[in-house]
């Protein structure tokens, strides 16, 4: 790890001892996860033993009686089970076993639904299985998503709770270039994709609008709360903000002249706490992501001016006229 | 204005689509005079590349004249004549001051794209799917080119479309394919695959001193223009005859000391071996159907070369690794860093080294895009190399 002149002093990473270069993480948000994977890793081992020894009871129990899916292939489906929960329970990085058995509800599911249009069936208890699989899908790729996260520097859970998104990117320029760039606010929604306008109201404080999920425009106030100039800006959102978060970027030269390392953290505790954050993860909403194209932006301007568009804004919904010139 | 657009696979129209507009400062506006088909085109046109989107402009081999500039734009002006290099550059970022320029690292707004299939984003390029940015391209009547300041060369008065077009990738696409060879006096080349990259790949080899150049391809035009105008020494039909006990044969026993693969993902190969590929790239087991890469590995002599300019897109399987490793194998590979060949070869051409449009072998008016590609794809009537009009 040739990182000169970096330090990693953040509250989520750490090097285990000074200079052995060895990189760990620390914090407890991901012992709830794994609790949480060993048990549903037993529910696997316990489903699939009694579909792999009694596939016509378990059929008969959800309602699939006579016209459901053959013993065979419930054994078949106890199998996948077994397989997942031993692999939950005996891997070191159980994420990927975790993803199997999403994968397995999806089919579960796909199986409870043909069961719908059979006749013969038990509908009352189809529809309950169908419920708890389509909940205990819900649990396992939440599940599999934080266990997936754990081993990833850029998404942390804090010890507090937070959700802390990590980013690095190295830019050609000095350092005091960056931070006098970072320092003035106003620069923000140059480079900030859902911020719109920054306001500075005292001399550690800014007043910021920027647009939420769904095109809902929130407004802050943020403080700087510390401020080493061409080295460190960290800054927190007030009390009544309704968007409460904290950040703080570091610029620190790369070895031989090689530009500046810009590492941005910010910590977030979004409504109904880190659940909320990963279920919003899986609809498709990243904030580490996010910081990322928000760097790449940043990184852009600074080296050339401005941000790169390859198209105009109105170009992706064209319509193409008919025919053409042929 | 008209523009070539890829609607799906093997399915390509000139359509009316909107005139291109300076977004950026550093953008400016070129009317095309010539715009050409590349092979890799042909790998969108079959539908082997991923992030295409209906009505995607197709193109990254083109020129014309300067109509508009932005405003941070003071080295061109309206009137100048120009030819643009198919990757996009910065000239700021840390690759693009290594003369990397095909891996800039800003001018690719799809990164993301990008970084989730190959690890890291290179460069943007025009008209060639949203993975490598999304930019409209060339093979229309305008085009807009971002980084106008640092990207295009300004053609001297004199030298026609024809002499300077291919500057824009594939005479500088085969140079430094021959290039990443580190030719040595005496040394002997094989060349896969003799289509314009290759041809251009098998003139420069020449042009740096390589002792024995062997063209290989499978279509007796093809090979015959590699070696009456390319200078191949060697041709040989990999129908006809078996590649490695030739090669082994015709280099004393030891093998090429560099193989070029100007073939890329969709080789073509009899019988078994090639089905097998063919069903797995069908089936989606693997994205690319890389067979003249493992005989350029397997024939390679030890501690040999092999250079890479046809075009991958994804993940292959039967990869001859033991070979590379065991017998010392060096791999050079890349999208062309095509500003870093520019003027040297600009100034090859004038000197009368090189005439590039010895592969031209059809000119056609853009409008009849659509039969370039279906020639271009499927071999007819000698097709080498098509350059439109637009």
């Amino acid at each position: 790890m040739a990182m000169q002149g970096v330090e990693h002093q953040s509250v989520g990473l750490e090097r285990r001892g000074r200079g052995d270069g060895a990189w760990r993480r620390h914090g407890n948000g991901g012992a709830q996860s794994e609790r949480l994977a060993s048990g549903l890793g037993w529910f696997s081992i316990g489903l699939g033993v009694a579909e792999l020894l009694a596939p016509r009871a378990v059929a008969r129990g959800i309602g699939l009686k006579g016209r459901g899916p053959t013993p065979a292939l419930t054994r078949l489906c106890g199998l996948r089970e077994l397989a997942a929960g031993v692999g939950i329970l005996s891997q070191r990085r159980p994420s990927a076993w975790m993803w199997s058995r999403v994968a397995g509800d999806v089919m579960d599911l796909a199986l409870l639904a043909s069961g719908f249009a059979a006749r013969g069936t038990n509908r009352a208890r189809l529809a309950a299985a169908t419920a708890a699989v389509a909940g205990v899908t819900v649990v396992d790729a939440v599940c599999a998503q934080r266990l997936t996260d754990r081993g990833r520097l850029s998404v942390q859970t804090t010890t507090e709770g937070a959700l802390r998104v990590r980013r690095r990117i190295t830019v050609n320029r000095p350092p005091d270039a960056l931070y006098r760039f970072w320092r003035d606010f106003a620069n923000a929604p140059r480079f900030m994709e859902r911020v719109e306008a920054v306001q500075t109201t005292g001399e550690r404080r800014t007043h910021w609008r920027a647009k939420g999920p769904g095109g809902v425009t929130v407004e802050w106030d943020a403080e700087v709360t510390e401020d080493r100039p061409n080295e460190l800006i960290a800054w927190r959102t007030l009390d009544d903000a309704p968007f409460r978060h904290s950040g703080v970027v570091r610029f620190e030269p790369a070895p031989a002249g090689r530009g500046t390392v810009v590492t941005v953290e910010m910590d977030y505790a979004p409504p109904g706490g880190a659940l909320t954050a990963t279920a919003a993860k899986l609809l498709g909403y990243a904030p580490e992501q996010q910081l990322q194209e928000d760097l790449r932006r940043f990184k852009q301007f600074l080296e050339t001016g401005l941000v790169v568009v390859a198209q105009p804004p109105a170009w992706s919904s064209r319509s193409i006229a008919a025919g053409g010139a042929r | 204005m008209r523009a070539t657009c890829w609607m799906g696979k093997t399915d390509v129209q000139v359509q009316q689509v909107p005139e291109p507009k300076i977004l950026n400062e550093r953008d400016a506006i070129v009317r095309i005079s010539s715009t050409a088909i590349c092979g890799s085109d042909l790998h969108l046109y079959n539908g082997f590349v991923p992030t295409m989107k209906s009505g995607d402009i197709l193109g990254h081999e083109f020129m014309g004249e300067i109509v508009e500039t932005g405003s941070a734009v003071k080295n061109l002006k309206a009137g100048d004549r120009v030819v643009v290099p198919f990757p996009i550059s910065c000239g700021a970022c840390a690759q693009c001051r290594r003369s990397l320029f095909s891996l800039c690292e800003n001018t690719n707004p799809n990164a993301w794209m990008a970084e989730k299939l190959w690890g890291y984003s290179p460069a943007g390029i025009y008209g060639y799917s949203h993975l490598t940015g999304g930019y409209p391209g060339g093979q229309s009547e305008y085009a807009r080119v971002p980084f106008a300041d640092v990207n295009p060369l300004k053609i001297p008065a004199g030298m026609s479309d024809e002499q300077v077009l291919f500057l824009s990738d594939i005479l500088p696409t085969g140079y430094m394919g021959a290039e990443m060879c580190n030719i040595q006096p005496g040394d002997t080349l094989a060349v896969w695959g003799c289509g314009p990259v290759g041809q251009f790949a098998i003139k420069s080899a020449k042009l740096l001193g390589a002792e024995r150049v062997i063209a290989i391809d499978r279509f007796p035009y093809r090979l015959a223009v590699a070696r009456e105008r390319a200078g191949a020494t060697d041709t040989l039909n990999y129908e006809e005859i078996d590649l490695y006990d030739a090669l082994k044969d015709m280099t004393g026993g030891r093998g090429p000391d560099a193989c070029i693969d100007a073939v890329g993902l969709e080789a073509h190969l009899p019988g078994a071996l090639g089905a097998y590929d063919r069903i797995k790239q069908a089936t989606g087991l693997e994205s690319d159907r890389p067979h003249a890469l493992r005989e350029a590995i397997m024939a390679c002599r030890n501690g040999g070369t092999v250079s890479i300019i046809g075009v991958y897109g994804g993940f292959i399987d039967k990869f001859p690794i033991g070979s590379l490793m065991n017998r010392s194998l060096t791999i050079r590979a890349g999208q062309c860093h095509v500003q870093r060949y520019m003027k040297p070869l600009l100034e090859r051409i004038q000197k009368g080294e090189i005439d590039p449009s010895f592969v031209i072998t059809h000119r056609l008016p853009l409008d009849e895009a659509a039969r370039g590609y279906d020639m271009f794809v499927n071999k007819y009537d000698d097709c080498l190399k098509v350059v439109l009009k637009p």
